[in-house]
């Protein structure tokens, strides 16, 4: 028994359903990555996965028990969760907002013990902020301030974390400068990581446990060398591909077909 | 097991009073002593305004004569006429400062203030409506004011409701319902006769002359429930602002700290109006100053109150004092002080780029 699994849920807003009977078990100390088209339920999932969202049925256990039936501050100490968007408060330093990860261990009377302190320092340390913990978080550039709400979410302290979509809006440097962050967490502290990426590549690369969703249904899962194929490319994502082994790790990676060009277009 | 690239880091940035018992509270220096001196500044301040008047009497002796050890004459301005208007605005300034906080925070904009999003107006309708329409008296006007408040707010609350409420939904329903109690405010006006009319403006106008006992009990009772569970509230509403999932993915009920926080702010000002009449711009700029003084992000709710009481006070001060003979009503002056400082506020957001 895994410690995060979702039993045939269905997910939707409102009256838009977006997956239906949707069964997906998180492997301990795996670092999963979700991938899929647009819009076929990965984010959605996630946000299940961590009790934002409500299954219309089904249920999501943790540890065994119903998420959505623990209390909040309990869930919180064991399973982060990184948004899509975050606002960072108007004002605040880089030490500030990492110190509130440390609020689901926190109470009306022990707002602020030592261990916080030091585990702030840490979670700041392992993710590179540390020399910018009196900076404005407003001034920081876009992979700078992304690695700050990675330390908060640290600071949380969850054997399990989930990301969604921590790469967008980055530029190509700081995308891999993430994911080696990601990695890096998952390898040396053992953490559980469950994230939602656009980049089939990355994915590919970084990932222990791959899941390939469409339209609310799992295509495919497993480790991303059995999962990624020519085949299972077209059946996710409609596009046709090669599928070679990337020379820097020698995970699958997916070269998409180019375009056929007609003779008159060429002139 | 986080022995990753561990740095000597310092967190300069919080800093806690600990107890041997495990038990530890934070503290910002900057913000507890802006919070001390601002109480300072309330306290002389009422005991300046105490003093002031057709019969002066000097802050020793007004200090003495509160002390219980005052000539029997001074006694009686003191303590039956004086005090209790220096408690209305004191409690007044308060509880519409917090919840103007409140709202501020929860709708991320300093315009979500509760006498720009419609309570005020709300009030205003539910006091008019007693005035001019059943003829009330203080009572009824007073419980007229809370009613129009909390209906307002409840009604606000609904219209901007979409699988939660957020800050710029709040704040636009709340502006659109504002205008519409003000066109009904002013209907009720033009069907008052003159005797009414005169006493609803008045009103409007937010006033403390003459406030005794029977304000402040209400206002009292109401500040000793709602005070410390706003306060109590303060850390998860600090999650809040910084995203709904963020907030979540904490473990900070997000629906049921909205709805607390939201339902306190609305019977703060519901109550206030109903003891001093809709006083202007309080609930806008107190939290908006308090936030730059103590420089601290986050709703900085015990600041924005004593900055509330303590504008609210120099404002009464300055309309009993400043214009002579004169008496102006303390809602005039903090009217045209929130107003000017609502200008500055717009002049700046616009350089920053914000609006």
């Amino acid at each position: 028994m895994q410690r995060l699994t979702a039993e045939s849920v269905t997910l939707g807003y409102d009256r838009r359903v977006i997956a239906e009977n949707l069964s997906v078990d998180i492997p301990d100390n795996s670092f999963t990555v979700i991938v899929g088209p647009n819009a076929c339920g990965k984010s959605t999932l996630l946000r299940a996965l961590s009790r934002m969202l409500k299954p219309a049925q089904g249920r999501v256990l943790l540890d065994g028990q119903v998420i959505h039936l623990l209390p909040a501050k309990k869930v919180a100490r064991t399973l982060g969760l990184l948004p899509q968007s975050s606002i960072a408060p108007d004002g605040i330093t880089v030490a500030d907002l990492v110190a509130r990860g440390r609020y689901p261990h926190q109470g009306l009377l022990r707002q602020w013990s030592p261990e916080d302190e030091r585990i702030v320092e840490e979670s700041m340390a392992a993710t590179g902020v540390g020399e910018l913990a009196e900076r404005y978080v407003d001034e920081l550039s876009g992979g700078q301030r992304q690695r700050v709400w990675i330390a908060m979410a640290l600071a949380q302290q969850t054997p399990l974390l989930l990301l969604d979509e921590p790469t967008t809006f980055l530029d190509i440097q700081h995308q891999l400068e993430v994911l080696d962050l990601c990695a890096e967490l998952h390898e040396t502290q053992g953490r559980t990581l469950v994230a939602v990426l656009h980049d089939l590549n990355q994915a590919a690369r970084y990932a222990t446990h791959l899941i390939a969703l469409r339209d609310g249904q799992v295509v495919a899962e497993g480790p991303p060398a059995d999962v990624v194929t020519a085949d299972l490319v077209e059946r996710v994502f409609g596009v046709k591909s090669q599928v070679i082994d990337d020379p820097e790790s020698g995970t699958p990676l997916v070269v998409p077909a180019a375009r056929r060009r007609s003779a008159t277009a060429v002139s | 097991m986080m022995a990753v690239r561990v740095m000597a880091v310092r967190v300069k940035a919080v800093k806690a009073i600990r107890t041997p018992g495990g038990l530890s509270v934070r503290v910002d220096p900057r913000a507890a002593a802006v919070v001390l001196l601002l109480a300072a500044a309330v306290l002389a301040a009422g005991v300046v305004l105490i003093g002031s008047g057709d019969f002066p009497i000097s802050p020793g002796e007004v200090i003495a004569t509160l002390l219980g050890n005052g000539a029997p004459a001074q006694e009686f301005i003191v303590k039956d006429l004086r005090l209790p208007r220096v408690l209305v605005g004191l409690l007044v300034g308060a509880s519409l400062a917090l919840s103007g906080a409140i709202f501020q925070s929860i709708s991320r904009n300093p315009l979500g203030s509760p006498d720009v999003i419609g309570f005020g107006q709300g009030a205003t309708v539910g006091a008019l409506s007693a005035i001019v329409l059943f003829d009330g008296g203080a009572v009824a006007v007073a419980g007229g004011a809370v009613v129009g408040g909390v209906v307002t707010g409840v009604a606000v609350y609904l219209l901007a409701w979409k699988r939660g409420v957020h800050g710029y939904r709040l704040v636009l329903v709340g502006i659109g319902v504002a205008a519409m109690l003000t066109a009904a405010n002013h209907y009720l006006l033009t069907r008052a006769s003159l005797v009414d009319a005169g006493r609803a403006t008045l009103w409007m106008t937010g006033s403390l002359d003459g406030r005794d006992w029977a304000q402040v009990w209400p206002l009292l009772g109401m500040c000793a429930v709602l005070v410390p569970l706003v306060l109590m509230y303060g850390r998860p509403l600090r999650m809040l602002e910084m995203g709904d999932d963020a907030a979540y993915a904490l473990g900070v009920p997000v629906e049921r700290t909205r709805m607390v926080l939201m339902g306190s702010g609305v019977v703060l000002v519901a109550v206030a109006t109903a003891a001093a009449g809709p006083i202007a711009f309080v609930a806008l700029s107190a939290p908006q100053l308090a936030r730059r003084v103590t420089r601290s992000p986050g709703p900085n709710l015990a600041a924005a109150a004593v900055m509330g009481a303590a504008l609210l006070l120099i404002a009464d001060w300055v309309a009993t004092t400043a214009f002579g003979e004169r008496q102006l009503p303390v809602g005039v002056v903090s009217g045209v002080l929130g107003g000017c400082y609502l200008l500055w506020l717009l002049v700046t957001e616009r350089k920053a780029g914000r609006i």
